[in-house]
């Protein structure tokens, strides 16, 4: 096949991939969520309620696209799209099998950081732009929670580095062959998961959109498609830092009989319902609890799992 | 607050008499014992804090502080002449009595010294009494409109003031009209006592409510914060006020009873209890037996469901979104019960004078015994989820605290004040409709924070389990209602057999009973504190006055004092947990 073919047929299955994902998601997570709330969720339109996703689809696109007078349009604009260009951006260096990424980037996990480091930028400025008070004590919250989380998520994840000699993603997932770094590096796992939540803001760290404090954080002024794309960007969020753990910490496309992809996508949706399953679970801790958890437990953590791997590295000297 | 032993009654009246001896004007019976004292203006701060710190075993609370429009009233016998009367009522938790002090007034607009300074609770009382009859408190900090747009005309309550739409003339909205009144709601910082340049840093003003998610109904919070930490909190409530008072003055004593459903709409008929057990004092109404345990029953059901609403609504706010639905979930079985026995869900009105309106269905039995089997498991999974789970501690322990002396202090009641350490629930201190008779307990804590509260309600729902098992082991058999000319409706077995009876019925039916004059008072451990309606009849078919205290109104009046220093969540925390309706709170 001739190779830019070929690529561009990565690009589109990847892209296609991740945005069908996050729609499939919103379902997912409704019925999800019913199941564990003893109700049914949307099970009316089409087979398993899910046509409920295309409707959905449909009203918010015919919805009236409003931006509130008082509001810095051009930002107010800019700011969702921000955020999910920046989410969709770091599915390049993904590998879903082997050999198989959008781009094989050599820095791939420094680019990923980069991305979700980018995405606080859409929250943020659309808190900012909103002019609504609300909005902005939702838009402080997440720049708060996602800077200092950004922290913990690099250090946590240079154990996986060190051993895998690469910040190439395929390459780490090669190198977790005979073992999973979830076993070799499991305080960092644990780091990582974490703090991929408050990446992505989910419960039980979304308080930037906390709905019975703040009505709904940074996006209660948006509505319409504005509105759906700040959905979209928290929903391919979810994916992303799903695929992460199995790239990181899972084997990525390891596992016996089935195809690598099979096993990718497989391990992916586990951890994304571990996601749901969390919303169903927990409650939300106080901002300054979150804050406090995260410098004086993740980052001795984080740090004591590095200074770990590298002694045991140094000792046997790799 | 049934009658009240005659021995410890004496003691403070002879007390009051002795040292105020020129002060006090009568002494009035009235048919719920309480000993009532007619004091003058000019003495009556001095009165009440000698009542307050002054006496052995002192009167500690502020229960409830209202005013009567006596202008149009006709029998008064024995009482100083009045346009307007105050009456503070006073409780003292270590006698176990109530105390009752009137204040005379007269002219069109009275004015009267504050009791501000003696108890924290009376600032959302007095502002009440002058926004519904216009007496002016003086020294008062802020006496605003508290209930009432501050735009309204005229004082509600006042007896010239109208109380149909019929009486006051087509509603009309032109413009010029809409922009004042959308002006007035404007929030106007200097005015509430907000200052948001207080100090070196500039501060945020927040305006939450009176539509927001974590607000439980139409209330509105302005918030001064110095970054996510609150400074000041100004309450402003009176979105939910339906008049419901001035309505009981036009509605007759039987028609009334579904309004006060919606008084606390999650209680049902535990809001019907308090006023049914007060026209019964008035009328000397005994009821029978079966009667009373099937209202026991019904308002401990609603005592589940009301808690139940409060558990999920409250670990929804802390942030936890499913156990709402598990808790919903057991109040719909609650529901079907409910249903079964009374045809209505939440506002049943189904208490009548003189017993309840149908016996109970057949097969109920059954249909209890499943509601009480499975939930002591239900509730040990959600105190598993729950109230053992690490995130909800560190938001709820120590937060909202209050102390036993400010809980009294502030007018607290029921769970918020057991939860202070205090074992005080009129089911077992002064038992009413049949009470005495059951077995159960007063859980009480220690901390009086947000989790303290919480662990006192979630243990009252497995005490109120207990209670009903116990109607439906011992359900007693005889009739629902009682026999007696004044039980509405009337019996009607012997209507056709003589003229009196029938004559009893036709009036009864038509008109509505007429019930003797007099006062009472009668209050009951609600589902969230102590109601009490407090009745006044002149000898015709409706209420002179009705006065109808509530527990959220008190509860929700001390919410500044709880949450300062603290920080937005924890607010939505607090607010989330005090257990307040704000039909309950406006009225």
């Amino acid at each position: 096949m001739n190779p830019i073919v070929k690529q561009l047929l990565i690009i589109v299955v990847i892209f296609g991939g991740a945005m069908s994902a996050s729609a499939g998601l919103i379902w997912l997570e409704r019925r999800l969520l019913s199941l564990w709330q003893d109700r049914y969720g949307p099970n009316r339109v089409g087979p398993f309620g899910l046509m409920q996703v295309v409707a959905d689809m449909i009203k918010i696109f015919f919805k009236e696209d409003w931006i509130p007078p008082f509001a810095d349009r051009m930002v107010f604009v800019v700011a969702p799209a921000m955020l999910v260009v920046s989410v969709l951006m770091s599915f390049a260096v993904l590998p879903v099998m082997p050999g198989i990424a959008v781009s094989d980037l050599n820095v791939g996990l420094l680019f990923f950081l980069g991305m979700s480091s980018l995405g606080v930028y859409g929250i943020a400025l659309g808190g900012w732009a909103s002019n609504n008070k609300y909005a902005l004590l939702g838009a402080i919250r997440a720049t708060a929670q996602m800077l200092s989380y950004e922290v913990f998520m690099g250090l946590a994840l240079m154990g996986v580095v060190m051993i895998s000699g690469s910040f190439n993603l395929g390459r780490i997932v090669v190198a977790q062959e005979k073992m999973w770094f979830c076993i070799s590096q499991f305080p960092a796992m644990v780091v990582f998961i974490i703090a991929g939540f408050a990446e992505t803001h989910r419960m039980p760290f979304d308080l930037p959109e906390a709905e019975s404090e703040l009505i709904a954080g940074f996006h209660t002024e948006y509505s319409g498609i504005k509105f759906g794309l700040f959905f979209v960007g928290e929903y391919l969020g979810v994916t992303m830092i799903s695929a992460m753990i199995v790239t990181l910490f899972f084997g990525g496309w390891h596992g016996p009989l089935l195809p690598p992809i099979v096993w990718f996508l497989l391990k992916t949706l586990i951890f994304i319902s571990g996601f749901i399953l969390v919303r169903a679970s927990l409650p939300r801790p106080r901002y300054d609890q979150l804050m406090a958890f995260g410098w004086k437990v993740l980052l001795p953590v984080a740090l004591v799992n590095l200074l770990v791997t590298g002694a045991v590295m140094l000792a046997k000297g790799v | 607050m049934t009658d009240q032993p005659e021995a410890i009654q004496e003691p403070i009246i002879d007390q009051l008499r002795a040292r105020f001896a020129d002060a006090i004007l009568a002494q009035q019976q009235t048919k719920d014992n309480i000993p009532t004292l007619w004091c003058r203006p000019e003495r009556i701060g001095e009165l009440l804090r000698y009542a307050k710190t002054g006496v052995a075993q002192p009167f500690r609370q502020l229960y409830d502080l209202t005013a009567i429009d006596e202008r149009w009233r006709t029998h008064r016998d024995g009482q100083p002449a009045a346009d307007f009367t105050v009456v503070y009522h006073l409780l003292s938790h270590e006698r176990n009595a109530d105390l009752r002090i009137k204040v005379p007034l007269t002219g069109e607009f009275p004015r009267l010294p504050t009791a501000t300074g003696i108890w924290s609770a009376a600032n959302w009382y007095e502002r009440e009494v002058w926004d519904m009859f216009g007496i002016t408190f003086d020294g008062h900090p802020g006496l605003r409109r508290i209930l009432l747009p501050a735009t309204w005309q005229g004082h509600p309550l006042r007896k010239e003031h109208p109380a149909r739409a019929t009486e006051m003339g087509p509603f009309q909205l032109p413009e010029e009209k809409q922009i004042r009144e959308e002006d007035a709601l404007r929030l106007n910082p200097q005015e509430w006592g907000l200052d948001a340049k207080g100090g070196n840093t500039d501060l945020m003003l927040l305006n939450l409510g009176p539509q927001h998610p974590g607000t439980h109904g139409v209330f509105r919070i302005a918030l001064l914060l110095d970054g996510e930490e609150i400074v000041q909190t100004v309450p402003e409530i009176g979105f939910h006020h339906r008049g419901a008072e001035k309505m009981a003055e036009r509605q007759t004593w039987h028609t009334y009873i579904p309004y006060t459903d919606r008084i606390d709409y999650l209680g049902g008929v535990m809001n019907n209890l308090p006023y049914v057990l007060a026209v019964e004092k008035l009328a000397g109404i005994t009821v029978p037996d079966r009667a009373k345990v099937i209202r026991v029953m019904l308002v401990e059901l609603f005592r589940i469901a009301s808690h139940l609403v409060w558990y999920g609504t409250f670990v929804q706010d802390v942030g936890a979104m499913s156990p709402v639905f598990y808790m919903f979930n057991d109040r719909e079985r609650i529901f079907d019960i409910i249903t079964a026995i009374t045809g209505g869900r939440m506002h049943p009105s189904w208490f009548r004078i003189g017993g309840v309106a149908q016996d109970l269905p057949q097969g109920w039995e059954k249909l209890v015994e499943d509601f009480l089997r499975p939930m002591p498991e239900h509730l040990q999974s959600y105190n598993k989820a729950m109230m053992e789970n690490s995130i909800l501690k560190a938001r709820t322990q120590g937060i909202g605290r209050m102390s036993l002396d400010e809980a009294i202090d502030w007018g607290v009641t029921g769970p918020n004040l057991r939860a202070c350490g205090l074992e005080w629930d009129w089911r077992k201190k002064r038992p009413y409709s049949g009470y005495e008779q059951f077995e159960f307990e007063i859980p009480t804590a220690q901390c009086g924070d947000c989790y303290d509260r919480s662990l006192v309600r979630i243990e009252e729902i497995r005490q109120s389990l207990r209670i009903i098992e116990q109607c439906w082991k011992n359900m007693p058999a005889g009739p629902y209602k009682a026999d007696h000319p004044l039980t509405t409706p009337p019996r009607k077995e012997r209507t056709l057999k003589d003229i009196e009876t029938l004559i009893n019925h036709f009036l009864g039916v038509t008109w509505g009973p007429v019930l003797p004059p007099g006062e009472v008072s009668v209050g009951i451990e609600a589902t969230k504190g102590n109601t009490s309606y407090y009745l006044i009849s002149d000898g015709g078919i409706h209420s002179y006055r009705t006065r109808i205290r509530t527990p959220s109104f008190a509860h929700l009046q001390q919410l500044p004092e709880l949450c300062r220093g603290l920080m937005v969540p924890d607010l939505l925390a607090i607010i989330g947990n005090l257990d307040y309706v704000m039909a309950d709170v406006d009225r």
